[in-house]
């Protein structure tokens, strides 16, 4: 075995992952945070989002960081993708990915019982989580792209049913996004050396 | 005596050992409270980030980048979906800064629209003028910075003609409004120019109603709500930027979609 293999083998997460993942996790937290405040300005359904756990205090402020973040959610997730691909570790993490597998790893899970043995090495659930909260983001930049230029994306407008569909997709996608968000810092909780690998790597 | 004192340094040291054991081996409880409050952090420096002029110009400049970006991605040609009357929200929602009653009062035989800035002709218009000039009808989806949207049907003249009529600068950057109720707003003049940009005459088939900008007010379904000025008293056409009411509070100036 090599130095570089063995190096390789003793690193959980590359450099690019880390830098990619904190700087997602900022660009989510100021849009889903300003998407509350704009949300507020019109509610869709029968309740608004506490004005404190909002940012960017009125609706121009709100839009203002909303429309800033969108940049670094989406030049950062394309950067993210784009060595995810490339590298391989797309298909060497998250595949293959089979329903059975998630149901028992899903199950192991429940009971406690699911083995973190190995961080280098995602369980299925892990795998499903993670690919869904990907595709959960295109799907937010998708719909986003819809509300924010109805009339220069007809395409992409009417795949998504309409302005006034997006906005619920929109809404419901970020509801998905919220709910991942709280498992998974609940998991880094329980298994802290995730953190720890997500900041030095090892 | 002696035991006793043994006792004490036994207890020192265990307490201690317990200390050390507790700093070395951080548990599981604090790494849950560091994790929350890394989300709690972000949120709480977000809201006091915002009050700070140096993030509040920061925002500013993405902001005018947008405007670049929109400006690139604005299509002339691309026409806003136009629907069905049945599909006509109704009753359409009255929105302006000021309530329902407070919307001005105009008498329009007394009406005169001015012109200024980068015109040729810069005689002022009756309202008999403009409804002499062809018209044009059209049912469009509303979308309102604040989220919501309606659908509605206004007529008037195709801005691109009267701009052409009057002998408008047309390669000039902006188009200026004044209004009545003393909204002020400025577009860019490729959408000035674009096929579904009206000058608004009438709503649903009849004279454009006093809460929804009589005597007339720009439709433009290739813009948010705000960008649609109503009540309008003057027009400019000019190379300076003219900002406007909410633009000038923080509202992103282009406002397409």
């Amino acid at each position: 075995m090599t130095d570089a293999s063995a190096q390789s083998r003793r690193t959980i997460h590359p450099a690019w992952l880390r830098l990619t993942h904190w700087l997602n996790a900022i660009a989510v937290i100021v849009m889903v945070t300003s998407g509350w405040r704009i949300y507020d300005a019109s509610p869709i359904f029968g309740f608004s989002f506490p004005t404190k756990v909002t940012l960017g205090g009125w609706l121009g402020g709100a839009l203002q960081w909303h429309f800033a973040a969108m940049w670094l959610l989406v030049a950062n997730g394309l950067i993210y993708l784009a060595c995810n691909l490339f590298s391989g570790r797309l298909r060497r993490q998250f595949f293959p990915l089979t329903a059975r597998q998630f149901a028992a790893d899903f199950l192991a899970a429940l009971r406690g019982r699911l083995a973190h043995d190995d961080p280098r090495h995602y369980n299925a659930v892990q795998r499903a989580a993670y690919l869904f909260v990907m595709l959960d983001i295109v799907l937010m930049v998708a719909s986003g792209l819809v509300l924010w230029k109805s009339v220069q994306f007809p395409l992409l407008r009417e795949l998504l049913g309409g302005y006034e569909t997006a906005r619920r997709v929109h809404f419901f996608a970020m509801s998905a996004l919220v709910g991942f968000f709280v498992v998974h810092v609940v998991m880094v909780a329980l298994v802290p050396r995730t953190l720890i690998a997500m900041l030095r790597g090892r | 005596m002696t035991d006793r004192k043994i006792i004490t340094m036994k207890d020192g040291e265990a307490m201690l050992a317990d200390a050390v054991r507790k700093i070395a081996e951080p548990s599981r409880r604090t790494f849950l409270q560091r994790t929350l409050t890394l989300g709690g952090l972000s949120l709480l420096s977000g809201c006091s980030l915002d009050d700070q002029p140096s993030v509040e110009a920061a925002l500013g400049k993405v902001s005018s980048w947008n405007d670049r970006i929109q400006g690139l991605l604005f299509d002339p040609n691309r026409l806003a979906p136009t629907y069905p009357e049945s599909m006509i929200t109704r009753p359409f929602p009255f929105n302006a800064y000021y309530d329902e009653d407070q919307a001005p009062d105009i008498d329009g035989d007394a009406w005169r629209l001015e012109l200024s800035g980068l015109i040729a002709d810069r005689k002022p218009w009756t309202l008999a003028q403009l409804r002499a000039l062809p018209q044009s009808d059209q049912i469009t989806r509303h979308i309102c910075v604040e989220g919501w949207s309606a659908i509605g049907r206004w007529g008037g003249v195709p801005f691109s003609l009267f701009l052409k009529t009057v002998g408008a600068d047309l390669n000039a950057k902006y188009v200026g409004f004044k209004c009545a109720d003393d909204y002020y707003t400025s577009i860019d003049m490729p959408t000035a120019l674009h096929p579904q940009t009206i000058m608004a005459l009438t709503y649903d088939g009849r004279t454009l109603p006093r809460q929804y900008g009589y005597p007339m007010k720009l439709r433009m379904p290739t813009k948010l709500g705000y960008k649609n000025p109503k009540h309008i008293q003057a027009i400019f056409v000019t190379n300076t930027y003219p900002g406007g009411y909410w633009e000038d509070q923080g509202y992103n100036w282009f406002g397409g979609s």
